[in-house]
């Protein structure tokens, strides 16, 4: 579904990502791993044609991404949803708005049909009642699930998840895996998500990339549990078994 | 049973059930794509039938999505007896799966109701009477929090963040220099070129100096540079703490224990109460030299005879009036200015709002308080 080839990435003089190259397969939750600075932002970014690269290739769905072809990434951008770290909805517009807004925008349903499908996708994220909302009057949560509706509007083949879980509860976060999961289900939508939620990982996951800053690339990639059971480099143990290194309280200064 | 009817290729093919009502196989995908194009047709097709139940076969639908489930909820809609009379046959597992997902059963179409109609006059009238009296509040409280602060920076100067208050006064004097030097300086030759049209029937060209020199010191170089700084300076200080406000960056001032107005207010408000004048001084100069630029090339005036007329016109208290009318200018679009930024709430939209807000009540203010300064001057000289 997704081919990324030899990619350099980074800014200006600065490269962050040196010849990385993996792919994601169709109907795949494809989780992309990391320390803090390590690039995967950037990587998102570059795969769906905001950054352009240094080098490489990247193709969606068999479509070359080139970031400053215009024609060619209005194809590649019907074919992807994104939803942003701050479900970047726009505030003038009132939830339902928000959703409406591509639906009304790339096809030629009747006005009813678009207010229920808005109404289908909200209930889908479970936001039943909120169409009149504007999103200043959401908590985070519902904001990244109202921001998830839109992403969905048209159904894209892909979806790519910027840190979903940042700023949530446990709860909340884990409803939003759950619904991630959902979807994977019953639309077969192929999902790309950076996260280094490690609950999330594990309940969600298909497959992931571990990225490294020093490295600049990718330094473990497979199935999480196995990774985080049999791998052998020393920072994929400690980020899946982060408690391993910490130095336990002495159970004896309190009372 | 009737034979099937199918248009062309057509994927979707109707058929009579024997025992009454109708029944719609469709074929293909129910996607985005072809969601709205499939409802007209159907509708079209179906129109006329009468339809006592509405029977729809998935048997050969090879991708289904909520779209899909869209297309079905509308068909739903067209039988007179409702849900009890739609029936969809051979769905597989994955599509029951999604319309359970979808709460399709519970699913109706509603009529799209037309916008709220916008509420009666004396309501507006209501509205923006309270909305500004809580504004004047509001701004009241504003001017109480600046003194106070003043007060504060008076009696303890080196709370005053003199490294933010010299980058404001690069970014409103230095930077913005350029702007009310050409504008000050086309002024000056506009006002000169249109006077002396009139001035040399009398044959008393040299006054156009002084009448560009008293106009430009007294009122139209405060006002003009007021103008500009507001434009330039006072929307950038309303977005810039509008923007702060809304990404919490003030709320992590306040609760760090800084007062944000000491803070974010009173270096742009020093900054603009000593550039600003100084703006002042410079526009008169440029006006000046635009006034002269026209007496020497057109009215054959020499530059001693013209300057020699200026300063005959003009008196010290003209151009300290001037520069004094700048200083109160500047702390006007100041307060202002972070007035409205202080006031964003939500979102971007609320940023431009209030950066809109904050030039138009500037330039508003700067001509109403010009006014009551020649009412003052009128009566006091």
């Amino acid at each position: 579904m997704i081919r990324v080839k030899d990619l350099s990435a980074g800014y200006g003089e600065k490269i962050i990502l040196d010849h990385v190259s993996f792919r994601v397969y169709e109907g795949e939750i494809f989780v992309i791993l990391g320390g803090s600075g390590c690039g995967k932002s950037t990587l998102l970014k570059t795969i769906i044609g905001l950054i352009e690269p240094c080098s490489g290739r990247i193709t969606i769905d068999g479509q070359q991404v080139l970031a400053n072809d215009e024609t060619t990434m209005q194809t590649v951008f019907r074919k992807i949803g994104v939803l942003y770290q701050s479900a970047a909805l726009l505030g003038s517009m009132t939830v339902a708005e928000n959703v409406a807004l591509p639906i009304r925008e790339y096809t030629s349903l009747p006005e009813e049909a678009v207010d229920l499908l808005v109404r289908m996708k909200l209930g889908l994220v479970n936001l039943e009642g909120y169409e009149d909302h504007l999103p200043s009057e959401l908590s985070g949560g519902m904001k990244k699930r109202a921001g998830l509706a839109r992403a969905m509007a048209l159904n894209p083949k892909i979806l790519f998840f910027d840190e979903p879980s940042a700023g949530l509860d446990p709860v909340t976060s884990a409803e939003l895996d759950e619904l991630i999961l959902r979807l994977n289900r019953s639309l077969g939508t192929t999902m790309v998500i950076v996260t280094h939620e490690l609950q999330s990982i594990f309940s969600v996951a298909h497959r992931v990339i571990m990225l490294d800053r020093l490295a600049r690339g990718i330094i473990a990639e497979g199935n999480p549990v196995y990774l985080r059971d049999h791998s052998q480099n020393e920072f994929v143990k400690r980020f899946f078994n982060p408690q391993a290194g910490m130095m336990g309280v002495d159970p004896g200064i309190f009372p | 049973m009737t034979p099937p009817e199918t248009s062309g290729f057509s994927p979707y093919e109707i058929s009579e059930n024997p025992e009454g009502g109708v029944r719609v196989c469709i074929r293909g995908d129910m996607v985005a794509d072809n969601a709205g194009k499939m409802i007209n047709d159907l509708g079209l097709l179906l129109r006329g039938r009468s339809l006592s139940s509405l029977t729809v076969d998935l048997k050969h639908v090879n991708y289904f999505d909520d779209f899909g489930a869209l297309l079905l909820a509308q068909l739903r809609e067209l039988v007179p007896g409702g849900r009890d009379s739609f029936f969809i046959v051979n769905a597989s597992e994955r599509i029951r799966d999604l319309l359970s997902i979808l709460h399709f059963d519970s699913l109706n179409i509603r009529k799209v109701v037309e916008k709220k109609p916008s509420p009666g006059m004396f309501i507006r009238l209501g509205d923006a009477t309270l909305r500004h009296v809580s504004d004047l509040r509001y701004a009241v409280s504003f001017i109480g929090s600046i003194c106070l602060s003043l007060i504060h920076i008076c009696r303890h100067p080196r709370s005053l963040r003199s490294d933010d208050t010299v980058g404001y006064m690069q970014r409103v004097g230095v930077d913005g220099l350029p702007i009310v030097a050409l504008i000050s300086f086309l002024m000056g030759l506009i006002m000169a070129f249109m006077s002396s049209v009139q001035l040399e029937q009398f044959g008393a060209n040299i006054y156009v100096a002084s009448l560009v020199s008293l106009a430009m010191t007294r009122e139209l170089g405060p006002i003009m540079t007021a103008i500009i700084v507001a434009g330039r300076s006072g929307s950038a200080f309303a977005a810039e703490i509008g923007t702060m406000k809304i990404s919490e960056e003030v709320d992590a001032l306040f609760t760090m224990g800084f007062n944000p107005v000491m803070f974010l207010v009173i270096p742009k408000l020093v900054a603009a109460a000593v550039m600003v004048p100084i703006l002042t001084l410079f526009s008169d100069l440029f006006a000046v030299l635009g006034g002269l630029i026209v007496g020497i090339f057109m009215l054959d005036l020499t530059a001693g005879a013209y300057m020699d007329q200026t300063m005959k016109t003009l008196e010290l208290f003209d151009v300290f009036w001037g520069i004094f009318k700048g200083g109160v200018f500047g702390v006007l679009i100041t307060w202002i200015g972070c007035f409205r930024g202080f006031q964003v709430r939500g979102g971007a939209a609320s940023v431009g709002q209030a950066t809109t807000s904050a030039v138009v009540s500037s330039i508003f203010l700067i001509i109403l308080c010009d006014s009551l300064f020649s009412v003052i001057l009128r009566y006091w000289g």
